[in-house]
């Protein structure tokens, strides 16, 4: 059964391929058990679970998206913070938002509980998408529409900061999405979500 | 000078060519960690928000210039180091065409310089993953194409070693383990390589305006299989030097044969997919591409992760056993050489690249988990324990033992020596752990200024992230302390060390690790010792009852760590 005592330095002479010992076979089955309910989770989380980065993903030109944000920006403008119009689209309405160096267009205003479609693009390169302090992180690369169906289930002021390395002026890119509840009052509770959401490992 | 010396501690031929190349390799290695770790420490204490050190357009330029230093220059010259080492030395065998090798290795100095160059001079402030349309000066991707040429002609001249080996018979058998995870290394260098060349040569081409355009995603997926199977090399060639590390310290032995190289094999067939795991979250691609990508794939390669998790400390606590060391669950663990630097490397490397740098790896890579970690700090807190703390730490464990057997040099400065590992290790898992939190609470990754003080919006971060980078930030001290500990240990050893030309069995000579005087030798009936520790009657846990308890505990903190992601999740929007 066993092979000469050797060590990992020695050439191993005659043949090899020999059964292992019991813990060995234990242990690779155990771990082989434990990879399949890795795999295993992905596709249920994708039946089971309410967050997934399936989405509608599409091809589009830069520009052309860029136009449509600008589209829907002056559709639905209802004031504005700092020169960035704030948007309010109605529930179920498909949302532009997009990325240029180094700000981001417009500043959402949505209702919590209701679904929207929200497309992210990128007008120049590549953004990173991470919503504060939720914690919501996509990546965003030009030429790409990556639409995502979201319901804001907590009200609140939120950010948007760019986590994708765009430039020299990358820290600076900081946006705006404001979630309203059912009374329509814009509930800036940013410390409660923290605490709530941005907990642990 | 002679062509062939005969090694005074191992008795192996060693050719003298070979030794040049292994010593040039590893030379220019340290010289590329030097700059990398000077880097580290600017990033380290600007991202520590208290300190913010550098200006915006530094702070940049130097994440570059730490990346490409560390992930490519250092690590890979020494990797070259690894395979002439592995296929020369352990093989008994003489170089392929040394003059070649030369050669290659101007080839990837030249690369290399015009890579710094660029970068200093503010040419490629593109970062080390340069997503078009972000555009470098065109000798930047060129640096890069010379060095990986270079690389890859190596690599085809350690494969030519091997067929000489074989054909002028060097050993008998099958070559040992080590070897052979080197040959996993070799491999995987290959497929990676010429991902390399796949995108580095449009973008190139691109960069002087040959080409109209790159597609941003489509750079993206390929350059991750260069940038991720890259990082397999390594893994590779870390786990080799467990295996050979363990030999050396402790006479680690090789429990079974098929189940080590099938672990190694799978790495090879599976782990070019795995690099996927970067993509989950992007535009590009199904969900159905990237489960299939990330799990059968990757999770074929976190398996043959597992079992060198289990293999190699077994192979440490039955070789322990069967030189004596046979009280209780953890007498062989307790008694091991802990003073020696190239075991306590070993150790911890192990520990470090499986319980934290493997469980956050696997959990970051899942499809979904990836929504609340992409692009945070906990990415980088992930991979530097992986890439430092697992395969630079078995790297400057495997250097104590080249300096005497290769360099004929006493290690330099030895009690430092002896600490550098516990330094090194302990800097970076407070580093890690800072990085890990802070990104948990969104904290990105490669961003100058989290107080965003010239940003239209205020983003106020809980105060707790103020404390985890702290934490960062004096784990980054020590980590970058106990590197700078191993370059001047390294250097001063090559340099002005004490030349050594014995090594006299039983004594115990300042600056020659334990291994070499006091070889690790197995009792003369060890084979009788083994089939006794095999008994049927020693239950399932037979001859590694201790390290059967060890792979629990991490089993354990896998699952709780995975399923507290999955719960944190559920927290978010809905998204989908």
């Amino acid at each position: 059964m066993l092979t000469k005592v050797h060590t990992g330095l020695e050439p191993v002479p005659g043949i090899w391929w020999r059964p292992a010992h019991k813990a060995e076979k234990i242990w690779v089955g155990i771990a082989f058990a434990w990879c399949m309910v890795l795999f295993a989770m992905m596709p249920l989380w994708h039946y089971r679970g309410g967050q997934n980065p399936a989405g509608v993903r599409t091809r589009v030109d830069p520009k052309a998206f860029y136009a449509r944000t600008v589209e829907f920006a002056n559709q639905y403008k209802i004031a504005e913070d700092r020169g960035i119009p704030i948007v309010q689209p109605p529930p179920g309405a498909d949302v532009y938002l997009v990325g240029t160096t180094f700000s981001w267009y417009p500043i959402l205003q949505l209702q919590a509980g209701k679904e929207y479609m929200l497309h992210l693009s990128s007008a120049d390169v590549n953004h990173g998408f991470s919503l504060f302090p939720m914690n919501i992180n996509f990546q965003i690369v030009p030429g790409y529409d990556y639409a995502l169906r979201v319901t804001p289930t907590t009200a609140g002021d939120f950010r948007i900061v760019c986590n994708e390395f765009c430039g020299i002026g990358h820290h600076t890119m900081v946006g705006r999405v404001i979630v309203v509840d059912e009374s329509g009052s814009t509930v800036a509770d940013n410390a409660k979500a923290t605490l709530k959401n941005g907990g642990a490992p | 000078m002679p062509a062939v010396r005969v090694c005074p501690a191992t008795g192996r031929t060693i050719h003298r060519q070979a030794e040049l190349l292994v010593r040039f390799n590893a030379v220019v290695a340290v010289v590329a960690l030097l700059i990398g770790a000077i880097a580290a420490l600017l990033l380290v204490l600007t991202r520590w928000q208290a300190v913010h050190l550098l200006p915006a357009e530094w702070y940049y330029r130097l994440l570059g210039v730490h990346g490409m230093n560390m992930l490519i220059f250092f690590i890979i010259f020494f990797e070259m180091a690894v395979l002439w080492f592995a296929a020369t030395v352990l093989l008994n065998a003489r170089p392929a065409a040394p003059r070649f090798g030369w050669v290659n290795f101007g080839l990837m100095v030249v690369g290399a310089l015009i890579v710094e160059w660029t970068q200093f001079t503010g040419r490629a402030d593109v970062l080390f993953t340069s997503y078009p349309p972000l555009k470098a000066h065109p000798l930047y991707y060129l640096g890069i194409i010379l060095f990986a040429v270079g690389a890859l002609l190596v690599t085809a001249q350690f494969f030519a070693t091997l067929v000489i080996a074989k054909r002028e018979k060097t050993y008998e058998g099958s070559m040992p383990l080590v070897v052979y995870g080197a040959v996993t290394a070799a491999i995987i260098a290959v497929i990676t390589l010429i991902h390399g060349a796949l995108i580095y040569i449009p973008t190139f081409l691109w960069s002087i305006g040959v080409i109209e355009s790159i597609d941003p995603q489509v750079y993206r997926m390929i350059w991750w299989a260069l940038g991720h199977s890259s990082q397999q090399i390594n893994v590779a060639a870390m786990v080799a030097i467990w295996y050979m590390l363990g030999a050396l310290t402790v006479g680690s032995v090789v429990l079974n044969e098929k189940v080590s190289r099938s672990a190694f094999v799978l790495y090879i067939m599976f782990i070019s997919m795995a690099s996927a795991h970067h993509l989950l979250v992007d535009p590009g691609f199904s969900p159905a591409w990237k489960i299939v990508n990330t799990s059968y794939f990757m999770y074929m390669a976190v398996l043959a992760s597992m079992v060198h998790g289990f293999t190699v400390p077994a192979g440490m606590e039955l070789g322990m056993r069967l030189r004596g060391f046979n009280d209780g669950l953890f007498g062989w663990l307790r008694r091991a050489p802990w003073g020696d630097p190239g075991f306590s490397s070993l150790v911890f490397s192990v520990v470090v690249f499986g319980f934290v740098g493997g469980i956050t790896g696997v959990t970051l890579g899942t499809e979904q988990i990836n929504i609340i970690a992409h692009n945070t700090m906990r990415i980088p807190g992930h991979f530097h324990s992986t890439v430092v703390s697992g395969t630079a730490l078995a790297f400057m464990g495997a250097t104590y033992y080249l300096l005497p057997l290769i360099f004929r040099r006493k290690v330099a400065f030895w009690k430092l020596a002896k600490v550098q590992p516990y330094l090194f290790a302990g800097g970076l898992l407070l580093l890690v752990m800072g990085m890990t939190f802070a990104g948990s609470f969104g904290v990105p990754r490669r961003h100058w200024d989290i107080s965003f003080s010239q940003a239209p919006f205020d983003v106020p971060f809980n105060p707790a992230v103020d404390i985890f980078l702290a934490m960062m930030g004096i784990g980054g001290i020590i980590a970058v302390t106990g590197a700078l500990a191993f370059i001047l240990i390294a250097v001063t050893s090559v340099f002005f060390g004490e030349t050594v030309t014995e090594f006299p069995r039983g004594a115990e000579i300042r600056g020659i690790p334990q291994g070499l005087t006091n070889p690790p030798v197995h009792p003369a009936n060890v084979d009788e010792l083994n089939a006794a520790l095999h008994a049927p009657e020693r239950g399932f846990a037979g001859a590694t009852p201790g390290t059967l308890v060890l792979v629990g505990v991490f089993l354990l903190a896998f699952i709780l760590y995975y399923f507290t992601n999955w719960k944190l999740l559920s927290f978010l929007w809905k998204i989908g």
